[in-house]
C-alpha cells in the first residue's frame, strides 16, 4: 500500500474546496505479509455443496481440505485427508481418513464430519446446487427424487463403521469415484455448520490452510494463515484480504496503481497492454474450461443424416487459429479434441483427436454443407446471452469466418439474449433454433467430466439433448472399468463417437489470466483458474 | 402549508403502490429467474422447484404481490439470491450511494452556481466564452470517458488518489467518483443559471433595487440570484432522484458498491425482491425530493404561496 499518504494529501487539497469534513482513513488492511487480491461477491451462500463458482470457490478452496486434492500443477488427484480409499468392486468403497485432522475452530475431523455433510448436500430440502454430485451414491432418489417428497433424510448407501472410518456404496460401478472426492461439495463439515448454521454462514469455519478473520459480505473478507493447520500445504504468507470488484477492469487498474497485489481474470480489453503495463507479472496459463458450441438436437432439422455433415462442415468454416490469435490475444487455445489439456496425456487429453474437422478448411466446409442439404432454414443463428464475457465479439467473429467461407454474408448471424437466466431458460424450453453458446468448466480433472455430463443420453448438461447409444455403452463401460487406462482409452473411445457425429463444435480452450504486484513471488493458477493462495510468498 | 404537505405525501400512496406493481410484472416478464442459479448447466428439476418454492416463485403473480406488499409494510423486503435479506443489501448501498450524491449536488450547487453567476454577469467576454465551450465539453463527453480518463490520470499515471474506493466509501474517498457523477449536470446547471440570471437582469425589481442605491453585492444575492434560481432548483431536485438511480456507470468505474451495483446485479440475476425493493425506494426519494423542490420555491419567490 504505497498510496494512502498521497490519498491523503489529494483529500485535503480538494476537501479544502468542499464544505464538507473529511472523515474516514485508509482501507484498513491488515499488516505482515498479507496480499489483497480481487475476488467478486459469490452468486449464493458460502456452503460446499451450494458453490458452482469460481468466486464462492476460490474461499472454499482456502478454508477446505477434501479426502482428495488436485495438484495445482497436474490435476492429479492425491489423498489430502483419506488415508486410504479401498474397493473390489468399483461400488462399494472404505474410506479411512487420516487422524489428526482438525477444524479450525478445534473440533476433530471424523468420518462423520464427511457422512453428515454429504448428507446435508444431498438431501432436497436444503436445495443444494451441486446435490447432483451424490447422485450416484445409492438411496440418492429416496433423498433427493426428480419430482414429489423426499422419503428418506440420508443417503442408505453411506454407513458411519469407526471414527475415522466410513463406507459408501454406489448405485452402479464408477471407477473413477475416489478421484472426484477432491471436488469441494465433499468437503468436511464441522457441527457448528449444523447446530448454529447462520453464525456459521456469518463465518465459514473449515479446515483448511487459512481460516476466516473477518466478512463483511459484498465488500471484503480477510483470511488469515491458520497456525496450527496440520496439513502438508500450510500457506506461505500471513493471510490473504479478497476485496470485491464489481468490474475486472477497476481491480486492473488497481494493481497498476499499487493498490491491489492480484487480480485474476484480466480484462479483454486490457490484453494488448497486460505484459508491458505489468513488466511480465502476467500468467496466461490453461484452465479446465472448454468452450463450444452445441446444437439443438430437439429439432429434427438438425437430427438428420444430412446436418451431421452440415455440422462438420460448419467446424471446419470457424478459423480458430485467427480469432484466439487477435481476438483473445493467446487466452484461448484452439481445441482439437473434447476435452482440455490440464488433463495431461495420461489423463484423456488427445490433442489432434477431431482431426481435419477442426481445422479451417474453407472449401470442403462449403462443399459439405452443401452436400448435406445447405443450412437448415437457410440460415444459423448463433444464440448467447449477452450480458457477460465478450461473448458477441468471438459469436460475431466465428459468423465473419462461416460467411466467408460460405461466400454468404447472411449464412450466419448472432442472436443475443439479454440475461443468463432468460438464455438458459430459453434452452431448457426448447425455443433455440441454431446452435448456440456452450461453456464447460470442468469439477474435477477427469475426462469422465467432460464427456459424462454433456454428452450421455438425458445427462445432466445434455442441452443439446444428443443421444447416442454408442456413446453411452462405452462410457458405462469405462465406469465398470477399474484399470485406470483402459477406463480412459474407452471415454476417448466414446470422444470419437462426439467427433463422428460432431456433437458439438469444440472451439477453444481458455486459459486462465492474473496480474499480480512487484511484491508477489510463486504466484500460479490452478486447473480451475483459481490462484494457489497457500504457496504465495509476500516481499 | 402544512395540509398541502400531507396532500402531497398522501398522493405517493397510490404512486408507490403503481410502481410496485409495475416493477414486479416487469421483471417477471423477463422469464423464469431459477434457470441463472446453476451455472452453465440446468438445475435440476427437483432442486428447481424447491428453490421456486423457497422464493415464492411457484405462486401465481398476484399472491406473490401480495405477499410482498404484506412483508413489506413488517419491514421484510424479501431475500435475495445470495441469501442475505435485501433490507441488509439496502443498508449496505443506500448510505453509500447517499454519500456519492450529496457530494455530486454539493459540487453542482457550488461549483454549477458559481460559474453560472460569474458568466451571466458578464456576457459576451472571454470568461462566458470559455465556460460556454468547457461545458460544452463536459456535455458531450460521455460519464465512463470521463471517468476513466480521470481515474487513470490521477489514479495510475500520477498516483495522487486510490483509482477504486474502499468499501468504506467515506465522503473524502467519494469526491473524484461525485465530480465525475455530477459533471454533466454540473455543466448544465452553469448554464441554467447562466440564461436565467441574465433574463433577470432586466426585470424591473432588479432596476428598483440599483436605484434604491442598494450595493451590488446585495442586488447580485438577495435579488437576482435568488429569483432565477427557481429553474436550477427544479433542474437539482430532479437530478437527486437520476443521480442515485443512474450512478451505475460511476460506481462500477471506481467499485462503489452502492445501489447502482445492487440494481445491476438485481436485474441481471432477475431477482425481482431486490429490484423492485432498491427501485422503490429511488421512486420515493424522487417524490420526496420534488416535494421538497415544490417548497423551497415558496421560500425562493415569495409570491409563491401553497394553501
Amino acid at each position: 500500500m504505497r498510496a494512502p499518504a498521497r490519498v491523503a494529501w489529494a483529500a485535503g487539497a480538494v476537501a479544502a474546496v468542499l464544505p464538507l469534513a473529511a472523515c474516514g482513513s485508509g482501507a484498513g488492511v491488515p499488516g505482515g505479509s498479507v496480499l489483497s487480491s480481487s475476488w467478486g461477491d459469490p452468486q449464493n451462500p458460502l456452503e460446499p455443496a451450494n458453490t458452482n463458482e469460481v468466486q464462492g470457490g476460490k474461499v472454499l478452496d482456502m478454508i477446505f481440505r477434501g479426502l482428495k486434492r488436485y495438484d495445482p500443477r497436474t490435476g492429479k488427484a492425491e489423498n489430502m485427508l483419506a488415508e486410504k480409499i479401498e474397493t473390489t468392486d468399483a461400488r462399494t468403497y472404505t474410506i479411512t481418513v487420516k487422524p489428526g485432522w482438525r477444524f479450525s475452530n478445534g473440533e476433530p475431523v471424523t468420518a462423520r464430519s464427511f457422512v453428515d455433510a454429504w448428507n446435508y448436500g444431498a438431501s432436497l430440502k436444503n436445495h443444494q446446487k451441486n446435490a447432483y454430485f451424490f447422485g450416484y451414491i445409492e438411496g440418492y432418489d429416496k433423498v433427493h427424487p426428480a419430482e414429489g417428497r423426499q422419503t428418506a433424510d440420508t443417503l442408505s448407501g453411506l454407513t458411519v463403521t469407526g471414527p475415522r472410518t466410513f463406507t459408501v456404496r454406489l448405485s452402479q460401478p464408477f471407477s473413477s469415484f475416489p478421484d472426484t472426492l477432491g471436488y469441494v461439495a465433499f468437503a468436511p463439515l464441522p457441527r457448528m455448520f449444523f447446530t448454529d448454521h447462520k453464525a456459521w454462514l456469518d463465518k465459514p469455519v473449515g479446515n483448511g490452510p487459512y481460516r476466516i478473520e473477518s466478512y463483511t459480505k459484498g465488500a471484503q473478507m480477510y483470511l488469515r494463515k491458520w497456525d496450527a493447520y496440520p496439513g502438508p500445504d500450510k500457506a506461505r504468507n500471513d493471510g490473504v484480504t479478497l476485496l470485491v470488484y464489481t468490474d475486472s477492469t477497476t481491480a486492473y487498474t488497481d494493481v497498476l496503481a499499487g493498490n491491489l497485489d492480484l487480480a485474476d481474470d484480466i480484462p479483454a480489453t486490457q490484453l494488448k497492454n497486460v505484459r508491458k503495463d505489468l513488466d511480465g507479472r502476467y500468467i496466461n496459463s490453461p484452465a479446465g474450461i472448454l468452450q463450444t458450441l452445441a446444437f439443438p438436437f430437439w429439432d429434427k432439422a438438425w437430427n438428420t443424416e444430412g446436418a451431421r455433415k452440415v455440422r462438420i462442415g460448419l467446424s471446419m468454416a470457424i478459423d480458430r487459429e485467427t480469432i484466439t490469435r487477435t481476438l483473445f490475444r493467446g487466452t484461448r487455445t484452439p481445441a482439437t479434441d473434447w476435452t482440455s489439456p490440464v488433463l495431461g496425456k495420461a489423463g484423456g487429453y488427445q490433442p489432434g483427436l477431431c482431426g481435419r474437422a477442426c481445422t479451417y478448411r474453407p472449401a470442403e466446409a462449403k462443399r459439405l454443407i452443401q452436400e448435406g442439404g445447405g443450412l437448415p432454414g437457410g440460415q444459423v443463428r448463433i444464440t448467447y446471452n449477452a450480458d457477460s464475457g465478450s461473448h458477441k465479439e468471438w459469436v460475431d467473429a466465428v459468423c465473419n469466418s462461416i460467411n466467408n467461407a460460405l461466400g454468404d454474408d447472411h449464412a450466419c448471424v448472432g442472436s443475443p439474449v439479454g440475461t443468463f437466466a432468460d438464455f438458459r431458460n430459453r434452452i431448457a424450453q426448447h425455443r433455440v433454433t441454431g446452435p448456440f453458446r456452450a461453456g464447460w468448466q470442468m469439477d474435477y480433472p477427469l475426462i469422465q467430466n467432460f464427456l459424462q455430463p454433456l454428452y450421455y443420453t438425458d445427462a445432466s448438461s445434455n442441452d443439446g439433448t444428443w443421444s447416442n447409444a454408442t456413446f453411452d455403452r462405452l462410457v458405462d463401460q469405462a465406469n465398470a472399468t477399474r484399470d485406470r487406462a483402459t477406463a480412459i482409452r474407452l471415454f476417448q473411445q466414446a470422444e470419437r463417437v462426439v467427433r463422428d457425429e460432431m456433437a458439438a463444435i469444440p472451439l477453444w480452450y481458455q486459459n486462465g489470466s492474473a496480474g499480480y504486484s512487484d511484491r508477489l513471488h510463486d504466484v500460479a493458477l490452478n486447473p480451475f483458474s483459481v490462484p494457489v493462495y497457500d504457496e504465495i510468498r509476500v516481499g | 402549508m402544512g395540509r398541502y404537505v400531507v396532500r402531497r405525501l398522501l398522493q405517493m400512496i397510490p404512486v408507490f403502490a403503481g410502481a410496485t406493481a409495475l416493477l414486479f410484472v416487469m421483471v417477471n416478464v423477463m422469464g423464469d429467474p431459477v434457470a441463472g442459479l446453476c451455472g452453465e448447466r440446468a438445475c435440476d428439476t427437483a432442486t428447481a422447484a424447491q428453490l421456486k418454492r423457497e422464493f415464492g416463485l411457484d405462486q401465481p403473480l398476484w399472491r406473490q404481490y401480495a405477499t410482498y406488499m404484506g412483508n413489506v409494510f413488517t419491514g421484510d423486503f424479501g431475500t435475495a439470491f445470495n441469501g442475505r435479506p435485501v433490507i441488509e443489501l439496502m443498508a449496505s448501498a443506500f448510505p453509500v450511494t447517499v454519500r456519492l450524491t450529496l457530494v455530486a449536488v454539493v459540487f453542482e450547487i457550488v461549483v454549477g452556481v458559481t460559474l453560472g453567476v460569474v458568466t451571466g454577469l458578464r456576457r459576451g467576454r472571454p470568461v462566458d466564452t470559455a465556460v460556454l465551450l468547457a461545458t460544452l465539453v463536459v456535455i458531450s463527453v460521455p460519464t465512463f470517458v470521463t471517468g476513466l480518463l480521470l481515474q487513470l490520470l490521477l489514479g495510475v499515471r500520477w498516483g495522487w488518489i486510490r483509482p477504486s474506493v474502499p468499501p468504506q466509501a467515506t465522503f473524502d474517498q467519494l469526491i473524484l467518483p461525485g465530480l465525475v457523477l455530477a459533471s454533466v449536470s454540473l455543466a448544465y446547471v452553469t448554464r441554467l443559471t447562466r440564461t436565467s440570471l441574465a433574463e433577470n437582469r432586466r426585470a424591473d425589481y432588479v432596476r428598483t433595487a440599483v436605484a434604491k442605491g442598494l450595493p451590488r453585492r446585495r442586488v447580485v444575492v438577495r435579488h437576482l440570484l435568488r429569483n432565477s434560481l427557481i429553474p436550477v432548483v427544479t433542474f437539482i431536485g430532479t437530478d437527486v432522484g437520476a443521480l442515485m438511480g443512474g450512478a451505475i456507470v460511476t460506481e462500477r468505474i471506481f467499485n462503489i458498491h452502492g445501489v447502482g451495483y445492487q440494481l445491476y446485479q438485481g436485474i441481471l440475476r432477475q431477482n425481482t425482491q431486490t429490484v423492485v425493493g432498491f427501485v422503490t425506494v429511488l421512486v420515493l426519494v424522487f417524490l420526496i425530493a420534488n416535494l421538497l423542490v415544490d417548497l423551497l420555491y415558496a421560500v425562493l419567490d415569495p409570491r409563491i404561496r401553497y394553501a
